[in-house]
């Protein structure tokens, strides 16, 4: 008489379960071709390596980070939307969510799993973009180096001293800040659309909340300002401050424009940036299993 | 479902209230270290068209500036010299942090819009050809000027000031002084020094200063020794008549 293994008793929260989701998020969203938009990407970075031959050098590197930094963070931010925007509907319509949650997985590893699997994604995406960018400036910056080389070649010591400064200017660590801020950014995009359409009725529903909030999140600090400044009707002022409250301060998260010219972002602050950006994911996960919890399906 | 979304909806309020000051400081620390630097105000909306301004204010406030820019390359090359002035004026508000645009936009009032309005034909009488060369050098100068407010640690903006006051303006004390303030901010190049002291060495009533301060600069030794500070420094000898041993062309 053969006796079966006992089960292992089942828990609560698991972390394998949620890394599972995550997982096949992440491979669901990459046979989606969301990555095509990184194609688009690619043609705009060098569309634009060959529109800016006609300024000098140094003005060619500014804008290829102005444009690279910049495209990063609108195609980021569409991925995270679009992408989140349509995972639950689809698992909906595919089934797999009653597949999933037919199992003893409780929402909250759902949600949690999909998020993960999404963020994951968004490296992927943020990190092959930056990839293309580093290249790109790789190239021009050795093209660069080629024309000093030929226009220098009898004093050595000048043009290693020159090609060191250009270095310096074209590749700088602070690069690396711009890209986590980023990637906070459309980490709370994700996180918000997820919170969205577990509400939402339609996909596009979700996409034209969550774009209407992307605004508002990047208006409100100038909007804030202008009725402070305006010194406005009660009314307006309360308003303003519902906005502020209800919705994300996008703006926080946008240092790219000022690292892209050579601020430097300190440590602490952008530490702090990203525990915001993170406190921000937290709050709209709570918000979305608080709804998912007792969503009819 | 609904009771869970006023919840959720109420959470997300109470965790705003929250938020708010935490966000306030952080962006007040982020202001501090020199980020947001652009005021998008409501007036660039004007400016920059419903599209333009949307894309300014999602996180493509560069880009947007930058595409000006590539405009205002284009409005040189048809000579509009008035579109140019307002495509840098915006790029510039959008982008207060990039040294290259108030560099540009400087160098293309200055030397470009202003030289054209010199020979411009259009202008019959030699006062009005004038008149409108120095409203270029104006806005080329005002250029300048605001680009060292947003960037005060930058020596280049001010050696562009200094060259601006020295050949355009014929104001040898305002180079002087731009230069000379270029020259103590850290990564100046070493010509700023002696351009300040050439510069002062032009002004009358200044020759008592300026001689001290291009002695200075030859006590250091002989790699500023060069032709324009010897020949300075021996115009002022004679012109101060000082005592020989003060000097360094004895033989005079």
């Amino acid at each position: 008489m053969s006796t079966a293994a006992p089960l292992p008793a089942h828990r609560l929260f698991s972390p394998a379960r949620v890394g599972a989701i995550a997982r096949n998020t992440l491979t669901e969203l990459t046979r989606q071709k969301v990555f095509y938009l990184l194609l688009l990407f690619g043609l705009l970075l060098i569309g634009s390596s060959v529109l800016l031959v006609r300024f000098s050098f140094q003005d060619q590197f500014q804008m290829l980070k102005d444009i690279s930094l910049g495209a990063m963070s609108i195609f980021g931010s569409l991925l995270a939307i679009l992408a989140t925007a349509a995972m639950l509907p689809r698992d909906i319509e595919e089934r797999t969510l009653y597949t999933i949650l037919a199992k003893p997985v409780p929402r909250v590893e759902y949600v949690l799993g999909k998020f993960l699997g999404i963020a994951g994604m968004l490296a992927c995406a943020l990190f092959l973009m930056g990839l293309l960018f580093l290249l790109i400036l790789f190239v021009r910056e050795r093209g660069v180096e080629a024309e000093m080389a030929a226009s220098l070649s009898g004093d050595a010591a000048a043009l290693a001293a020159q090609i060191e400064t250009l270095r310096a200017q074209v590749f700088h660590p602070n690069l690396l800040a711009a890209g986590l801020t980023i990637f906070a950014k459309t980490c709370v995009l994700a996180a918000l659309t997820l919170f969205v359409s577990t509400f939402a009725t339609s996909q596009i529903f979700t996409v034209f909340i969550v774009t209407t909030a992307y605004f508002i999140g990047h208006f409100q600090a100038t909007a804030r300002e202008y009725w402070q400044a305006m010194g406005g009707a009660a009314w307006s002022k309360a308003f303003a401050g519902f906005v502020a409250i209800l919705f994300p301060d996008l703006q926080i998260f946008n240092l790219v424009d000022e690292i892209a010219v050579g601020v430097a972002v300190p440590l602490a602050l952008l530490g702090k940036t990203l525990v915001l950006g993170g406190f921000y994911v937290l709050i709209y996960l709570l918000a979305a299993q608080l709804v998912f919890a007792q969503k009819e399906l | 479902m609904l009771r869970r979304l006023l919840l959720a909806l109420a959470l997300l309020l109470l965790v705003g209230v929250v938020r708010l000051p935490f966000e306030t400081a952080l962006q007040a620390e982020q202001r501090a270290a020199g980020f947001h630097a652009a005021r998008v105000g409501l007036d660039l909306r004007q400016r920059l068209g419903q599209t333009g301004f949307l894309a300014a204010l999602s996180g493509c406030r560069a880009v947007v500036a930058d595409l000006l820019c590539i405009e205002a390359y284009s409005a040189w090359e048809r000579v509009e010299w008035g579109r140019l002035n307002w495509l840098f004026e915006t790029a510039s508000s959008l982008q207060p942090r990039a040294l290259f645009i108030w560099e540009m936009a400087s160098w293309h009032m200055g030397y470009n819009a202003s030289r054209a309005a010199r020979e411009d034909p259009r202008w019959k009488l030699e006062a009005q050809r004038r008149r409108a060369e120095r409203q270029y050098l104006e806005l080329s100068r005002g250029f300048l000027q605001r680009g060292i407010a947003a960037l005060p640690n930058e020596p280049k903006l001010y050696e562009l000031l200094g060259t601006l006051e020295r050949d355009k303006f014929n104001d040898p004390l305002a180079a002087s002084v731009a230069y000379g303030t270029g020259a103590t901010l850290p990564g100046a190049k070493g010509y700023l020094r002696r351009f300040s002291a050439y510069c002062l060495a032009q002004v009358p009533g200044r020759e008592v200063e300026a001689h001290a301060r291009l002695r200075a600069l030859y006590d250091l030794g002989p790699q500023e020794h060069l032709p324009t500070l010897l020949k300075e420094m021996r115009r002022l000898e004679e012109k101060l008549a000082l005592p020989p041993e003060q000097r360094i062309y004895k033989d005079r």
